[in-house]
Order: C-alpha cells, then structure tokens, then sequence
C-alpha cells in the first residue's frame, strides 16, 4: 500500500523569452515561487528531482538555493523531463521514504532551436543530410494522413490555433499575450502542409517547480494541496509511427500515449467522462486533435464536431482543452513543458485561474484535471489530479 | 550521376533498388541496420513500386545537418529549393520516408501508385526519391 501524494506548492516563470536569466535561474524562481505558495522554506524540502533539455543540470541550483545537503537527481529524459521528475518525486513520498519533495523543470532554447543529430538518434548520416530529420515535417506526415482517414478539415487545424492564442491573451504566464484570427491562421506561411506558421509552437524559455507531499506533511501544514491520482510514463510499444523514423512497420502498432492514457485512468480509477479540464500535449495544431482521440476523450473524426461547436473552449460544455493555451500559446522550453501542464491543473482545481478558470460540472471548480505530454522518440506522460 | 549519398543505400545496377534489412523474425525494416545491430539481419532489395501512405511538403531550409541546396557556402533561403516528401507503403514490406519528385502537392492523395528512381541532390550527391507510376507505365506493370 502507498501513500497518498499531494501538490502542495506550485510555481512559475513566465514562459516567452528572458534575456536577464539564464534558464536555470529562471528555474530558481520558480522553486522559490513554489516554496512560497506552500508556506516552506528550501532546507524543508527532503529531496528533489529535475532538469533541463539545453539549460544544463538542475543540481547546481543548490547554489542559488541553499547547500541543504538533499539528494538532487537530475533528470535528462527530452520532452519528458518534467514528467519524468514528477514520476520520480511522487514515488519518493509514496514510498513512504521522503515527506517533501521537489519536481522541477526549465529551459532555454535559442530562436529556431531544436536541430537534431541523427548519431543522437541512431539514424545515418543520410537522413539528416538529405532533409528528412525535422520534427516538424513528421507532425505534418501524421497529421496529413489522420486528416485523410478521419475527415479532419483544415479549418478545424486553425480552429485549434486560434483558441490557444484566446486562451494566452488571459493567462499571466504565456509567452503569446494577442489574438490571432483564423484567417491569419490559415493564411499564415505553410510550414508543412497541411501546417502553417501559427499552428506550430515555437521553442521557448520558461521554468516550473512543484512541491510534493505526504498525506501526514500536507495535513500538518495545513497545505492547500492537489491529490495525484495516477501518474503514468510509457516509450512507443513495436511497430508505432513515431517522431524520425525513416522506416515504419506496415503492422499498425501500438501507440505510447494511448498506453500511458489507459495505464492512467486504470491506476486513477477514473475514465475520461470524469474529466473536467484537460492540458494535452499540442506542438503543433494537429497534435491537439490526434491526442484528444489517443487520450480517450472522443472518437477518431469527432475532433472535427467538437471543435465547430467549441467544445474545448474554456466554457465550452464539454472538455477545455489547453487552457493556458498550451504549447502553442505558451512555447516549448523541454524542460518545462510538461510540468507546465500539471502547474494549469493545479491552478484550475484549486479554483485560482482568474479570467481562464474553468467553471466545472456544477460551477464548483473542476474535480479531476488530466495532463499529457509527448515527445522524442515517442514516449508520452499522463498525470490525473484530483481535487478533494 | 553523382556519388551515393551512402554506399549502401540502395543496389547498383540499371534497376536499383533500395535497400532494407529482413529481420530473423521475417519482419522486413528500413533502412538496413548497421553494426552489431546488424547481426542476423539479411540484406534485402525492397520493392521499386508502393503506394502514398502520407505527405508533406519542405517550404523552408532546413538546418543542419541537410547538406542540400541553400546550404553551402554564401548560400540562404533564396538557394534553397522546396520539395516534396512522404511515406511510401512497399506491399507486405514496409513503409518507407522518401523524397517525392515529380509531382504536383496538390495532386498527392493517399494510395497513389509510386517508383523508386534515383535523383540529383547537391554538386556532390545523388539520393533516392519516389515519383508518381504514369498512366501507361501502370498499365504496363
């Protein structure tokens, strides 16, 4: 039996560009955010985990900190480092081994970032020289045929854009802050086809720090605190279609978020139906519409309905997607982006999301909250908070 | 004809095909590995016809490590010239990511008939692409 886990602390840097910090400074801040809003000063915390994709190792941060002398692992896991960090500090405390503990994660990317390596990923030269080795173009292949197979319109791709940037104009931590219209969007500079220039995220900076605690820890500190229901972790199971694959297998595989979806709502005891608010992983527009399909939370083609009729807005009726406007409105700094997710649940159920606060099935705030992230080379983190 | 953009991508001859791996398990994979990755993989020429499996177009230089035109240098942007990419299902092989050439975006649609063929790349390179099966030569086949 383990024990409960709760989010007691959560904090942020603004994510966009901050040319006076440095990453990791700007992930200080965050964890100094996160103590402050859980009433704890550093030497409180027990242990801690995090990392950064290109701002280097989280452990230096005891500089800034405090020299406590905690165990601090750093965690190099791409796009799901921060949800990596989470998993390992929520088994910290269920564990029953720790009290308090500390999941962080930054970034710092420079404009245009995001050139990949193929030694890195153990593909041949060939693939990068020959212009094949861009995480753009395989968004655009799977979106493309999913649009096909699925009756997707382009229109709905827009769709999806323009409700992050309405969604960035009311959230203090997003990097884009003004409203793009749909025609913009869809008038835009094509990336990838069927993908313009406003349907992909950017790479960004930013930082986000969550305090972990016990059930006994977060009673005696009397702490405004978040129940973690499931988290899950999963790599691409055989035979998936992934981010750099120069050859795919004709069986149709398994999918990592489908996996982690399912492993989640099994471990939470919960099903899509019970969710009210959820942050899933949108690199770019077409990524939104697939993963509230491998998520669970509608049929493949229904995106299409569900967007025409505003389902995922805010005060949609249905499910609000991405309401702090994801990835798209917010940027991708690695690191932090996944912790980004569960810091907007958070902040919705506990009912402080100001202008974007999702009203809930019975205008209380919402109960569950439900956050995804995927990345390179296909693994995707699902985390499922309840509000008590 | 240029130099392989890699010696062992594809077969040499008047028909070249390129070039896969058969696994132990029968399962056919692209491209062939290398290494100890290797071991137990048979060498195997894939198919020269498939069909689209997906598509996507290149309007922007991309970064390194693409060695292509708009890359050199004293070249940018304006060197660069988009192209056209997807994936090609090979029947009962395996799915493939190619360059597409002769062909239009807005004529691509999902199980188009497709060749292999080989293709400049830069001053240096030739690489592989697929190309659209025309009418006469499908009849053929």
């Amino acid at each position: 039996m383990s024990e409960n886990v709760y989010i007691i602390g959560a904090g942020i840097h603004p994510f966009g560009r901050t040319d006076s910090r440095s990453g990791r400074e700007q992930g200080v801040y965050a964890v100094r955010e996160a103590l402050t809003d859980a009433g704890l000063e550093w030497p409180d915390i027990e242990c801690a985990y995090g990392g950064s994709a290109a701002a280097g190792n989280a452990d230096i941060m005891v500089n800034e900190l405090g020299l406590t002398s905690l165990p601090f692992t750093n965690v190099a896991n791409g796009c799901a480092t921060g949800g990596s960090a989470l998993a390992a500090s929520q088994q910290a405390i269920a564990s029953g081994m720790y009290d308090l503990a500390l999941a962080v994660g930054f970034d710092k990317h420079p404009r245009g970032a995001f050139n990949a390596k193929p030694s890195d990923y153990g593909l041949p030269e060939w693939y990068g020289q020959t212009g094949m080795m861009l995480t753009t173009q395989f968004f655009a292949l799977k979106i493309q045929r999913y649009m096909q197979l699925h009756g997707i319109s382009r229109t709905t791709l827009g769709r999806v854009a323009e409700k992050a940037f309405r969604n960035g104009t009311i959230t203090p931590h997003a990097w884009r802050r003004s409203p793009v219209d749909l025609d913009t969007i869809m008038n835009a500079p094509m990336i990838n086809d069927p993908l313009t220039k406003y349907m992909f995220c950017s790479p960004a900076e930013g930082a986000v720090a969550l305090i972990l605690a016990s059930e006994k820890k977060m009673k005696e500190l009397g702490a405004d605190g978040v129940k973690i229901r499931a988290v899950a972790v999963k790599t691409r199971p055989p035979n998936s279609f992934e981010v750099f694959q120069a050859g795919i297998s004709i069986e149709e595989g398994g999918k990592p978020t489908v996996l982690a979806s399912k492993a989640a709502f099994e471990k939470a005891g919960v099903g899509p139906e019970d969710i009210s608010v959820a942050q899933l992983q949108d690199t770019e527009s077409g990524a939104e519409i697939m993963h509230m399909a491998e998520n669970g939370f509608c049929k493949d083609g229904e995106q299409e309905e569900w967007l025409a009729n505003g389902w995922t807005e805010i005060n949609g009726g249905k499910l609000p997607v991405n309401t702090d406007g994801g990835c798209l409105a917010c940027g991708e700094p690695i690191g932090a982006s996944g912790l980004r997710q569960v810091y907007e649940n958070v902040t919705q159920l506990r009912g402080r999301a100001g202008e974007r606060q999702v009203p809930g099935p019975n205008g209380k705030g919402p109960r569950f909250g439900y956050s995804h992230v995927y990345g390179a080379p296909g693994l995707s983190g699902v985390a499922i908070l309840e509000r008590e | 004809m240029g130099e392989k953009i890699d010696p062992n991508l594809w077969s040499d001859g008047a028909t070249p095909h390129l070039m896969g791996g058969r696994l132990p398990s029968g399962q056919i994979v692209f491209p062939m590995p290398t290494g100890d990755a290797a071991e137990g993989v048979e060498p195997y020429k894939l198919s020269r016809r498939g069909t689209l499996w997906s598509w996507t177009s290149q309007g922007f230089l991309p970064k390194e490590p693409y060695e292509g035109p708009g890359s050199g240098p004293g070249e940018g942007p304006p060197d660069f010239q988009p192209f056209l990419l997807g994936y090609v299902e090979l029947p009962g092989e395996v799915i493939v990511e190619s360059r597409i050439v002769d062909a239009r975006l807005e004529d691509l649609h999902l199980g188009m008939e497709l060749e292999f063929c080989i293709v400049p790349f830069n001053a240096r390179y030739d690489t592989f692409a697929f190309r659209p099966v025309t009418a006469s030569e499908s009849k053929a086949a």
